[in-house]
């Protein structure tokens, strides 16, 4: 359960961690489409590149940032797995039995769609990591301003986005102590098939689920008792400004954004 | 089962920027048949220490994956670590840590928040069916109507009923069933009365009572409440910054107010008023239970009436 770091906030003094949250949301997004921009290695070499930059100058251990991606590990293997069995390529296949054809082609795509994973996993861990849940809101609210006049309520998607964001240390530690509770207990969690093991989890879920009810209802208290409402004129305790930091990190984008375009002009698509 | 802790020591995620050392080498003995009490302040280990007690934290060289480290030249091993509960070897991977923890009952603090079954009796079984698959219907029965029964609860009336729609007080009784219905002969209960009004206090420490005569030879308990303490311990221990400062009777433990003072500790409200009346020159001999604490100060009184 501890392991996932997503959301965890990694504390240090770095370049990264000083940048404008709102700069970050954007590399973060730029650095995205520049993954599905890539259609050869090359382009995700330019990417990875990138990244390594960024935990460099992030000083977060690369372990942690590893580690963000154990919890996904998973869908990524089954992604890569399905890819492999289902990809059509033209000639003949490599492999054919019964039903499933297996193309060269397909294996080759799976490894460019698991780095592809890979790197977008880390990349958005970085941002998680380096940024504490306040001031990704922050951010993000300033950004998504545009859309308020949609009269979209970007205020309180934002608030509800924080308070989820905060909640997730507390529940973990909410989890674990349950969990502790319920091993001391006799429940065994890691031992059995897959189905019993999903089963142990009840005893785990439903206080949790309780909790997080009773924790809702009380924030909605405490709030109500302190008059809180999302009006225009709340005014912010912490002012956002772009540094020149953000203006490297401007200039980080650009370099990769043309370096994945350039290899995407002048060397052939994998697929 | 006694209990025997040595050099422990335990750090929580290790060789990390988060890493903090819980435990700093506790020494500590708890005989079996005690009733057990355990004060500190906040962080000062004594969770982490209990929670050793029944394997929910282990020593690292009880671990699956442990491997003894190597030693560089001139470095000295770090000291033995010691832990026993009973026969039971904690430092040692191949003890049956299933079976020890149906030996050793943990009750969390706010127990009533591990609650998840549909009624009562599915609570209060969990913990049988984890540890005793073998039993057979009766058998379970019998036991959770047992184990209800000496919380105090009316076991006809409650087992059917949603562990949810009962009262705070109810929910922790129950919870506490559900720990005590394997029998273990260690209890360790992790501030038991806290979040209860004076009474639902007063009848949960007459519960743990209840539970050491007839049911679980050793209680330990951790508590904030000096005067928990006081009343109802036979020894105490005193954790400080991950180590055990003092280990003793709760009449020689409250003699050294300023020391525990120091450590950010209260005492009993009879002890403050042992002081006050030393101030006066009025010197009362108590164990600093309430009520031997009114006996002697009533005895004191018809003493001096007597001399006037």
């Amino acid at each position: 359960m501890k392991d996932v770091t997503f959301g965890q906030y990694y504390p240090a003094e770095s370049f990264v961690h000083k940048c404008d949250p709102r700069m970050k949301i954007i590399f973060l997004i730029a650095y995205i489409v520049a993954i599905f921009v890539a259609t050869n290695f090359y382009g995700l070499a330019v990417c990875f590149l990138g990244l390594v930059v960024t935990v460099v100058f992030s000083k977060v251990p690369f372990k942690s940032v590893l580690r963000s991606v154990k919890g996904v590990l998973f869908l990524l293997v089954f992604t890569a797995v399905l890819n492999v069995f289902f990809y059509k390529g033209s000639g003949d296949p490599l492999l054919h039995w019964k039903f499933i054809n297996i193309y060269k082609e397909g294996i080759y795509y799976s490894i460019f769609l698991i780095c592809r994973l890979f790197l977008l996993v880390m990349g958005s861990s970085i941002l998680t990591l380096t940024t504490t849940p306040v001031s990704l809101t922050d951010g993000l609210e300033s950004l998504l301003y545009v859309f308020k006049l949609m009269r979209l309520p970007i205020h309180e998607l934002a608030l509800i986005m924080s308070i989820a964001l905060r909640f997730i240390p507390t529940l973990m530690d909410e989890t674990e102590r349950i969990m502790n509770a319920q091993k001391a207990r006799g429940a065994d969690f890691e031992s059995g098939s897959l189905v019993k093991r999903a089963k142990a989890l009840i005893p785990i879920l439903i206080p949790l689920l309780i909790s997080s009810f009773r924790r809702a209802e009380e924030l909605g208290d405490a709030m109500d008792a302190r008059c809180y409402s999302g009006s225009k004129e709340r005014t912010k305790y912490k002012k956002l400004t772009f540094t020149w930091r953000d203006a490297v990190c401007l200039l980080l984008i650009a370099l990769i954004l043309t370096g994945v375009i350039l290899f995407k002009v002048f060397f052939a698509a994998l697929v | 089962m006694r209990i025997q802790a040595e050099n422990l020591t335990f750090t929580y995620s290790p060789s990390s920027p988060f890493a903090t050392y819980a435990l700093k080498g506790v020494f500590l003995t708890i005989e079996e048949g005690e009733f057990f009490g355990i004060i500190g302040h906040t962080g000062s280990g004594k969770s982490t220490f209990v929670q050793h007690l029944n394997a929910l934290l282990k020593v690292p060289s009880a671990e699956k994956k442990y491997k003894p480290k190597k030693l560089k030249k001139g470095e000295t091993p770090p000291p033995q670590i010691v832990l026993k509960v009973g026969d039971y070897d904690l430092t040692d991977k191949k003890t049956d840590f299933k079976e020890l923890r149906s030996k050793v009952g943990m009750v969390f603090q706010y127990p009533e928040y591990q609650l998840f079954a549909e009624n009562v009796f599915e609570d209060v079984a969990f913990g049988l069916k984890n540890f005793r698959p073998e039993m057979t219907k009766e058998e379970v029965e019998r036991a959770v109507e047992d184990a209800l029964t000496i919380v105090g609860l009316d076991y006809a009336e409650i087992k059917d009923r949603s562990p949810f729609d009962l009262s705070g007080g109810q929910k922790r009784r129950v919870a506490i069933a559900g720990v005590i219905v394997t029998k273990p002969e260690v209890l360790v209960l992790d501030e038991p009365a806290a979040g209860l009004d004076p009474l639902g206090k007063k009848e949960i420490m007459e519960l743990l009572h209840k539970l050491h005569r007839e049911w679980c030879k050793t209680v330990i308990f951790v508590s904030h409440d000096m005067d928990e303490i006081s009343e109802n311990c036979t020894r105490a221990a005193v954790f400080s910054e991950g180590q055990v400062k003092f280990v003793d009777t709760p009449k020689n433990l409250f003699q050294r107010e300023d020391e525990l003072r120091q450590l950010g500790l209260d005492v009993p409200l009879t002890a403050k008023l042992t002081a006050l009346l030393r101030e006066k020159g009025i010197v009362i001999d108590s164990d600093y239970t309430q009520r031997d604490f009114c006996e002697k100060v009533l005895q004191y009184y018809r003493e001096r009436e007597e001399q006037v």
